[in-house]
């Protein structure tokens, strides 16, 4: 098997069905990948070798019998942190959970088992996903392939690096704020975060709960496509789970691949774009709006009045939440356990563990949530927040009255350097600017690799949103999107990628 | 397990009811008797092997999520509806944010401004007397895990060398019921406390969605009191006395703090806001943790639940399922039972109505049913320090007890070793009657053999008798009683003196 730069989930899983290579030998060879380039990398906090290959031993003995899973069955994939796995170490990137391993799957976990795709291992996040960047990882930073001196976005950083990097051709992500999509832009991945309640957060381990929706992480819309109808659904362990048929997420994208955009309206909204947006980062957008336009689509703008205040809401409902999910880390059950001198009381424990386990980030965003539920505060920060979230939510309803897809750029500016904004937490939060509003009303987007911008030669991303449930819309035009740009650039995006020697 | 000491100067309680007057609110937590818990499928049974009846969800595990038990808002609404409550068309549940080690997620996933059931009321009796109990709200939440103290000498936490925590406990749902203050009741107020939970009880019992074991505390409740000077109609600093876990120590907690505040206050000083710690064996109440006002658990709603939006339709149902009220049913029943109104009054006092009831249900005597709870029973249970309804005998025991009776295969006195039998698990009264051999016994020719060895005994009474005092038989009764070991029919015995005598 030798896909190179070309490899694609699909592309892997023809192949096994085909009975050219097996599950074991793609599985082998991405961990041969992982040894080779995770040093330089650092996209895995642990990786499950003896794991993936008996699992990938299993999917070809299925195989053999005429009997695979899935479509999938045999791909391997890696999965982010933050999803509880059974017998895997599940850390969240904090040193609280360091030694956790769960005694269950989470609900998407599940899944890919039962689909058939082997697990390579556990990805590097900002602890409990909380940060831009993936520096907020205990466990230190995952790097950038295109340039080993920058960040790979986040919180999904080791993800979307994974992928980028030819580590694992499909990854899961969770995305609360972006991160899943803001990584997907600054490595030149694709990365998808669906309708809220569209895929089971059973076992997700909660940033904030309201907000958080897990995605794939893939290098194309059609491999998104593949591994999103394997993980979504719903799920009767989680109550904000979606009791309806996943949309035929493959069809969209097999129309939208045709290229042709006839008839769809696209929406270019106002509030995201413009000042605060790197040059590079509009020009690329632009260009492939304006190539959305040549394949049929009409263009219009619309204005999201109320997106102005997305940040603030989204720094008010997310701590406000964060502070009382972590609130179980406190050594009393699992995880880390600090204990004073002398004969601590149980309060003490906890004082010191909690001191110990969780970085700054946390720490100030527990405070910040703690302070926002307060009573006497609560009105005027937690409650104002939910109030602006209705708001945020009729402007999308409005817009997508007048458009089908909203588009803006993924992220503000490219991968920016490693330490560049650790101790700007503001400037850091604005990198996911665009994506907030999404996770603020529930609605589905995509991140779509847009090319490199002028100035540094790095990936950026236009983000593609639609209608609760219309997940299929992002399939389409994403996948419209991504066939005109292949056309035009003659090669994957990825192959331009420099940062790692060695041919994936 | 305690040994509260107090130090606590008192008032008389005829004194404290002169200069003040008490407001009371109890808050009663019921766990539901589901078969599940309140956001898992965990099992809910009493007294498993601890840990054993957890899952993530309820072990708080990260990631773990909720889900609600369709079973605990159906007990939930048919528990606000029988205390004529308003039920919420849309409601959610709430986190309340605090740590502490036996809950797994450092907050009770409860339900704040918005509980399943509000403004509701029911009407209780003391002493002929009804009383109006205003209900604030009936809400729907989870209980906590159950905390051991090892190595302490009083099983609290202070003092402890260890402690461990058995999760069993956390889940279990919950449904806590909030009265509005209670005035007015004036000497009443304890008595009243104790016959709101008593029929709070029989309530929840009929609805069949608790076990309400007060003892094993599936049934606790808190009782807040205060007072004010006398007709000033305000309401005064209240104290919360916790988990008070039997219906008589619901009237001697809300007595004792009676006298207790009445002291303070009548010496010039102030009530401190605090919970109050309740101990069964001293009957008195210690401070614990002082409470403010504004204790601040950070509620929001629990993002991970959607909200509870019960049909009217299905309201209706569970509207048209419920049992007949507590007071109409107290009066059908009177009548039905023939029982004067003091001894219905009794009946009730005493926490036995269901008791009765299930016993004539089983087929005794309403008569025989009253004496053996209120007489027997609760002479026993008074003597243990418990309630009637906690002893572990059953209403189809007692009314088997009384079969036997009817049919003369023992009587009255015989019946109360049977009932040391049941006390004792030795079986079921007719096991306990042949094991123990407490048949009465009716064979004439034994009975004669005792007859003729009184009177030689007693030839002095046997010639009273032949000089016509038949009421001197009394005295050879008994002599033979004692000799058949009480296994007689005494009636019969005074025929077979008054024969050979006569």
């Amino acid at each position: 098997m030798t896909g190179g730069s070309q490899t694609t989930a699909a592309w892997l899983a023809d192949e096994l069905e085909a009975g050219r290579t097996t599950s074991v030998e793609v599985t082998q060879r991405h961990l041969d990948r992982i040894a080779d380039v995770d040093g330089q990398v650092h996209a895995f906090l642990h990786v499950d070798a003896e794991g993936a290959l008996e699992q990938a031993a299993a999917s070809d003995a299925r195989r053999a019998d005429g009997a695979p899973r899935s479509a999938l069955d045999g791909v391997p994939i890696a999965v982010k942190d933050v999803l509880a796995t059974r017998g895997l170490p599940t850390t969240c990137g904090s040193k609280i959970l360091e030694g956790w391993i769960p005694p269950y799957d989470a609900t998407v976990v599940r899944r890919l088992r039962e689909a058939g795709l082997p697990i390579l291992g556990k990805t590097n996040m900002d602890e409990f996903a909380m940060g831009s960047s993936t520096e907020h990882s205990a466990y230190g930073p995952t790097r950038n392939p295109w340039d080993l001196d920058r960040i790979p976005g986040g919180s999904g950083g080791g993800s979307a690096a994974a992928v980028a990097a030819y580590e694992a051709p499909l990854a899961i992500g969770t995305d609360t704020g972006g991160s899943i999509r803001q990584p997907g832009a600054v490595t030149g991945t694709v990365g998808v975060k669906p309708t809220y309640g569209g895929v089971s957060r059973y076992g997700l381990v909660a940033l904030a709960n309201s907000l958080d929706q897990a995605g794939p992480v893939t290098r194309t819309v059609l491999d998104a496509a593949l591994l999103h109808e394997v993980v979504g659904g719903h799920d009767p362990l989680d109550s904000t789970s979606i009791d309806q048929p996943v949309p035929a997420l493959v069809d969209a994208v097999r129309q939208g691949a045709t290229g042709d955009l006839s008839g769809v309206r696209i929406g270019v909204v106002t509030e995201l774009g413009g000042e605060g947006y790197q040059a590079g980062v509009l020009t690329r957008f632009q260009e492939s709006v304006d190539l959305m336009v040549k394949a049929g689509a009409e263009v219009v703008e619309v204005s999201c009045p109320s997106f102005v205040h997305a940040l603030a809401t989204y720094y008010l409902i997310l701590p406000a939440e964060a502070s009382s999910n972590l609130a179980k880390f406190d050594a009393m059950r699992y995880g880390l356990r600090v204990v004073p001198e002398g004969s601590p009381s149980a309060e003490d424990v906890m004082r010191a563990t909690r001191d110990a386990g969780f970085g700054d980030e946390v720490k100030r965003r527990i405070i910040l949530g703690t302070y926002a539920l307060s009573s006497g505060y609560y009105d005027a920060y937690y409650g104002q927040a939910q109030k602006v979230r209705t708001l945020i939510t009729r402007d999308f309803e409005a817009a997508f009255g007048q458009a089908d897809v909203l588009v803006s750029p993924t992220a503000p500016t490219t991968a920016f350097k490693l330490g560049e904004k650790l101790d700007d937490p503001l400037a850091m939060y604005l990198n996911d600017l665009a994506t907030i509003p999404a996770n603020l009303s529930g609605v589905p987007g995509i991140s779509v690799p847009s090319g490199l911008a002028d100035e540094d030669g790095l990936p950026t991303g236009i983000q593609i949103l639609a209608p609760t449930m219309a997940d299929d819309r992002v399939y389409r035009v994403g996948a419209a999107l991504e066939a005109l740009l292949l056309d035009k650039w003659g090669a994957p995006l990825l192959d331009r990628a420099t940062g790692l020697e060695g041919a994936p | 397990m305690s040994t509260g000491m107090s130090t606590d100067t008192l008032l008389s309680f005829e004194e404290a009811l002169e200069k003040f007057d008490p407001a009371m609110g109890l808050e009663v937590h019921v766990e539901l008797n589901t078969a599940s818990k309140m956001f898992c499928g965990c099992a809910t049974e009493f007294g498993a092997e601890p840990n054993t009846q957890v899952c993530p969800t309820c072990l708080g595990l990260p990631g773990a999520m909720p889900v609600v038990n369709g079973a605990a808002v159906e007990s939930a609404i048919r528990i606000g509806l029988a205390l004529h409550c308003e039920i919420a068309q849309w409601c959610r549940f709430a986190r309340k944010n605090y740590f502490y080690p036996d809950m797994p997620k450092n907050f009770q996933t409860s339900q704040y401004d918005e509980p399943i059931a509000f403004d509701g009321w029911t009407e209780v009796e003391v002493d002929g007397e009804t009383h109006r109990i205003e209900i604030e709200r009936a809400h729907m939440e989870e209980d906590t895990g159950k905390s051991l103290h090892v190595g302490g000498a009083t099983g609290r936490i202070h003092g402890a060398d260890h402690s461990l925590v058995d999760y069993n406990r956390a889940g279990i749902p919950l449904i806590e019921i909030v009265t509005k203050p209670i005035t007015g009741t004036r000497e009443k107020a304890p008595a009243v406390a104790r016959a709101y939970v008593a029929q709070l009880r029989d309530l929840l019992l009929e609805l069949g969605v608790s076990d309400v074991r007060m003892e094993q505390g599936s049934l606790r409740c808190d009782v807040n009191l205060s007072l004010s000077p006398a007709g000033a109609g305000t309401l005064g600093t209240r104290t919360e006395t916790k988990n008070v876990n039997s219906l008589r120590s619901v009237e001697r907690a809300a007595r004792y703090e009676i006298q207790r505040h009445a002291a303070i206050l009548d010496a010039g000083g102030s009530i401190r806001q605090e919970t109050r710690h309740w101990h069964e064996d001293t009957g008195v109440t210690t401070a614990g943790r002082e409470k403010s006002d504004a204790e601040d658990y950070r509620y929001f709603p629990e993002p991970d639940l959607v909200p509870v939006a019960p049909s009217r339709e299905w309201v209706d149902e569970l509207r048209a399922g419920l049992p007949e009220e507590p007071h109409k049913k107290r009066a059908r029943l009177q009548a039905d039972w023939g029982f004067s109104d003091l001894e219905m009054r009794d009946t009730v006092g005493a926490g036995a109505l269901l008791l009765v009831e299930e016993t004539i249900a089983a087929g005794a005597p309403p008569q025989a049913a009253r004496k053996w709870w209120l007489g027997e029973l609760a002479r026993r249970a008074n003597d243990t320090g418990t309630e009637v309804s906690e002893l572990g005998v059953t209403p189809t025991q007692v009314a088997a007890v009384q079969a036997l009776v009817d049919a003369g295969t023992i009587n009255d006195k015989l019946a109360r070793q049977v009932f040391d039998g049941l006390l004792a698990g030795e079986g079921s009264p007719e096991e306990i009657v042949a094991a123990r051999g407490l048949e009465i016994v009716s064979d004439d020719g034994a009975l004669m053999v005792a007859v003729d060895t009184a009177i030689e005994a007693n030839p002095d009474v046997a010639d009273k008798i032949r000089e016509g005092k038949v009421a001197a038989a009394g005295a050879l009764i008994g002599a033979v009683m004692k000799q058949m070991r009480g296994q007689a029919d005494a009636n019969r015995v005074r025929e077979l003196i008054l024969e050979r005598l006569t």
